[in-house]
Formats: structure tokens, sequence, C-alpha cells
């Protein structure tokens, strides 16, 4: 059953067409990745799902109802986590999530019996009044998360839920997601980062430019990006010729790209690693390091957008 | 219904706790009317008449308060984004704002009665008709709160929303008759003065203490619910154009 079904979704400002027409669907109970970008739609697409923004064509199905017409209906079936805490600073972690049940109409003994078991759950409940600014990041996005699922909601938006916290945080908070998950929650995870796509989704959405490139599921793409080859020379010294020549020396070779003394070499052929030590070394370059790459979802990730690896990693450190 | 009057319940409990019941909060809920009295105290020559300067503090002191308090929290959870978590809950936007403001409009005319409290012990007090001075009051604080809620939905930044707030505030104190009688304002500016809706306020506050009246009380509370219900719509339609964009 589909959960989220957009068909035709479209956020146009002004002249520019921020999201162009897009169709997609989530299964119910499903992890749902959402990628792509700085500046592909991704947020605008979240914020029409969550009624932050007006779509201006096509239409949007939640949980069997009009996503556009009843977004508030809807609203009270969804929990909204967003990439940055936006909780309030001055309350304690209790009366955050209090405060947030009431939104959703729960009374006084639902909320507060549901408050102290998330505290609890969350591994929050020794923070007694400390107010919410002096929790460390990962505390921050664990209660953040906490309040998005305080009414017990039927899909959650999971933006960026481990962005620019420790490893560990970073680890319990996967785990609560698959938990989540495993308890019947349809999740929707807009990320920047391949490894949480790669770990907990079942299904990943690549949008581009506004529009969606490919749905596919994660099993499936990782195949696909294993059916390339790459191999990677980290070299002490480096010509721009050297691409052009390693295509021209190896037929099989699809593409060479450096960055940052570093060389990958794609073939859709498997290749063997001492053909290019000798070439190398022919033309007097010194080979520090070769390794044969397992491509990733990462690798799937540029083929499918464009984006350089670079890119990606400075967008990366750019939220952090 | 009832899940509707919960969430409208926490966002009030929450915004007083958060905010109004703050001891920052409250000092200037007192300090700030005392000032005004005191300033008149200190600038007139001859003995102030408490009584007649009454309905210009409160009148101040509830503009102050309420706008000043309502258009920098509001501006300050938008950019904190905790106001996009009251957005994104299933209670309408017109519901939210009524939550958003009554801690606003209660402040307001908590603030109003507070040179009431020290003029008690300074002058005799009866004869004041207490009905038209809450109403009064209760409709200066409404309307207050909704041009800060108007200010706040126009505005990006906390320090905006204070510039913002005295290009409506100063020219509003001097116009709408509390000091200057309408009458004695240059004739071109008097029209401006019949567009504030402090003016309506300020006369029906000067009748409930001084049994003086240039403006219908009729007139006066139903312009100053135009005001209110013009401010109202305004400040949900920007929230609908520039927020839920």
């Amino acid at each position: 059953m589909h959960i989220i079904e957009a068909q035709k979704l479209e956020k146009s400002f002004g002249d520019f067409k921020a999201v162009k027409g897009i169709d997609f669907y989530v299964e119910q109970g499903e992890v749902f990745g959402f990628l792509g970008p700085n500046g592909a739609g991704k947020t605008t697409t979240i914020n029409m799902l969550t009624g932050l923004a007006r779509p201006s064509g096509g239409t949007l199905r939640i949980a069997g109802l009009d996503g556009i017409k009843d977004i508030k209906k809807v609203q009270g079936i969804i929990g909204i986590v967003p990439d940055e805490s936006n909780l309030y600073d001055d309350l304690s972690g209790y009366e955050n999530l209090v405060f947030c049940a009431s939104l959703y109409g729960m009374k006084k003994q639902q909320r507060d019996k549901r408050a102290r078991e998330l505290l609890a759950q969350f591994s929050l409940d020794d923070t007694g009044n400390r107010p919410f600014k002096a929790f460390s990041k990962g505390m921050k996005r664990k209660l953040t998360i906490a309040a998005g699922i305080i009414h017990d909601p039927k899909i959650l938006f999971l933006d960026e839920p481990t962005t620019g916290i420790d490893v560990e945080s970073a680890r319990q908070i996967r785990q609560l997601i698959a938990r989540l998950n495993a308890g019947g929650t349809t999740i929707f995870l807009p990320t920047h980062y391949i490894e949480d796509a790669e770990r907990l989704c079942d299904r990943i959405g690549f949008i581009v430019g506004g529009s969606i490139i490919t749905v596919s599921t994660v099993r499936e793409l990782i195949v696909e990006a294993q059916q390339e080859h790459i191999l990677q020379f980290w070299l002490d010294s480096f010509d721009q010729a050297l691409q052009s020549e390693i295509v021209k020396a190896f037929p099989a070779v699809s593409s060479a790209a450096e960055a940052e003394h570093t060389i990958s070499i794609r073939s859709p052929e498997p290749l063997d690693i001492m053909p290019f030590m000798q070439f190398f070394d022919s033309k007097g370059i010194k080979v520090r390091e070769a390794k044969l790459i397992r491509p990733s979802l990462e690798d799937v990730f540029v083929r499918v957008t464009g984006i350089e690896l670079a890119r990606l990693k400075k967008e990366k450190e750019g939220k952090k | 219904m009832m899940d509707k009057a919960l969430a409208y319940w926490g966002i009030l409990k929450k915004d007083m706790q958060n905010y109004y019941l703050k001891p920052p909060n409250i000092s200037w809920g007192i300090i700030f009317p005392v000032s005004w009295t005191l300033m008149f105290f200190i600038r007139s020559e001859q003995a102030v008449d408490i009584r007649a300067i009454l309905p210009g503090v409160m009148a101040l002191s509830v503009l102050f308060g309420t706008t000043s308090m309502l258009s920098v929290t509001i501006t300050f959870e938008r950019k904190s984004r905790s106001f996009e978590r009251l957005l994104l809950s299933p209670i309408s936007l017109n519901l939210l704002m009524l939550a958003k403001t009554t801690g606003a409009i209660v402040f307001g005319i908590l603030n109003a009665f507070i040179p009431v409290l020290f003029a008690s012990f300074m002058i005799d007090l009866s004869g004041i008709d207490w009905g038209m001075l809450f109403l009064a009051v209760v409709f200066i604080a409404i309307t207050s709160t909704f041009l800060g809620l108007f200010i706040a939905v126009s505005v990006n930044e906390v320090f905006e929303a204070q510039t913002f707030s005295n290009f409506f505030r100063f020219p509003m104190i001097f116009l709408c008759g509390l000091f200057l009688p309408l009458e004695k304002l240059p004739a071109v500016i008097q029209p401006l003065s019949y567009a504030l809706p402090l003016t309506y306020g300020a006369d029906l506050l000067r009748f409930s203490i001084n049994a003086e009246a240039s403006i219908n009380k009729a007139i006066s509370i139903l312009v100053l619910v135009f005001f209110s219900s013009l401010l109202f719509f305004l400040s949900t339609h920007n929230i609908q154009k520039r927020w839920i964009y």
C-alpha cells in the first residue's frame, strides 16, 4: 500500500521551477531515502509533503488523505524531525515533550506518560530540569526525534538524522530508526549521508535539479554500481594530461578522474593493477598506494547526480 | 474540539512559562509604568493631576508591553525555527495565532492595571467606570497585540521588529490624543490621529476614568474591533504568504 503518493508534484517560485512535476510513492512501513545535493529541490519537496509549502501543481495523497486540501489532518498523523533542533531552549526535555504532545491534543496523563517513556527510551531520563540549551548536540538530536514521535505518527519525516553528532549518538539514532521502523512507522529520510541511506533505507529516490532521476531499492542500486570496476591510485605527482593518456592506453577504461593526487580509473570490465603500475613507472610517476574499490551507494550517487565526490564532501562539511 | 482546546492551552501555558512570567518581563511590566508615571511627575512644573495622566500611562503600558513582547517572541521563535514546529502541528493557523496572542493580551491587561494600583495609593479612584475601563483595556490590549503580531510577521530579525514597532508606537503616543487633545492638533494631522487605533482606545479610557470623551463610545468599540480584525487578517495572510510559501 502506498502511504505517500505524489503525482506531477511541482513547485515554482516565479519563473523558477524548484520541483518539476515529480512522481513517486512511499510504501507503508518502508524507510524511503531521499537523496540529492543542495538546491536539488529536496527541502521544497519535504515542505510540500509536510505542509510548509503549497504545491503549484500536481496531486499528493498521504495515508489516504488529500495532502494539499486536508493538510491539517495529515499533520496529525505525521511526525516531523527537522535537520536542526527546534525545541525551546529554556524548557527542560520533559517540558519540551509535554508541550509538543499538547499540540496533538494529548491529555495530561497521556502526555506525562508518553514523555517519560520517550525520555527513558532515548536515555535522556537523567536530564531532570536541565534546560534544552544545556544539552549536548547528540542529546538535542535525540530529544528532537523524541518530540517528532511523541504522538506515535504513522509517517516520520526525519531530516538528516545524524548530521553533526558524535559517532556513538549517530549509532544510537540509527538503532532507534530501525526500531521505529520495525514497529510499523514509515520513515521518509532525506539525507546527504550516503552511509545512512545505505544502512537504513529500503528504497531511495534521487532528486537533482527539481526532478527525480531514479527511485530504486538500495540492493538494486548497489548491484548496479558493482557492475563497474574501480581502481584507485595515489600518485606522488600528477599531470593533467595523464587522464586522457590512460583512457588512450587502456581501451577498457571508461573514465579516469583525478582529485588531490588520487586517480580513479573506471571500467565496465575487471581491471588488473599491474599494467597500470607499469604504465605509471614508464612515465616516471611513483605510486604510493593502489587499491581496488568496491563501488558503493556513494558511487551510484555520483553517477546518478553527476555531483563530484569533492563537492558532496564539501556540502557535508558545510552542513556540519 | 477538546484536542484544539488542549493545544491552545498548551501554547498559552508554554508562552507564559517561557516568556511572560520570566523575571525580566515581570520587572519590565512594573518598571515601565512606574517610569512613565515618574517622568510626568519630574517633568511637570506644577503638581501633576494623576487622574488626568492615568489613561495615558495605562495606554502606553499596554501598547509597549504587548507590541514589544509579541513582536520579539514571534521573531525569535521564527529565527530559532521553533515557530515552524507550531506551523507543522495539526491546529489551524487562526487558532495558533489566537493562542500565541492570548499570552500577550493577558500580559498587556495586567500591565495596564499596574499604574492603577500605584495611583490607588495616591488618589481617590472613586467615580471610575470600572466596566468600561476594563473593556477599554481589553480592546487596547487586543489591538496592540495584533499590531505586534502584524509587525512580527512582517520582519525577519528581532532588531527589525523593535525598529518597526517604534515606527508605529511613537507617532501613536503623540497623535492619539492622550497628551495633546485631538482638537489642539494641527488640522492636517487630525485625520492621521483618527486612523490610529490607540486614539479610540485612549478615548474610551479617558471616558471611563475622567468622564471625558470626544468620540462616541460605540464608534470607538466598533473601530477597535475593525482594527483588531484587520490586523489579525493581515497577519495571518502574511504568514500564509511568507512562511507557508
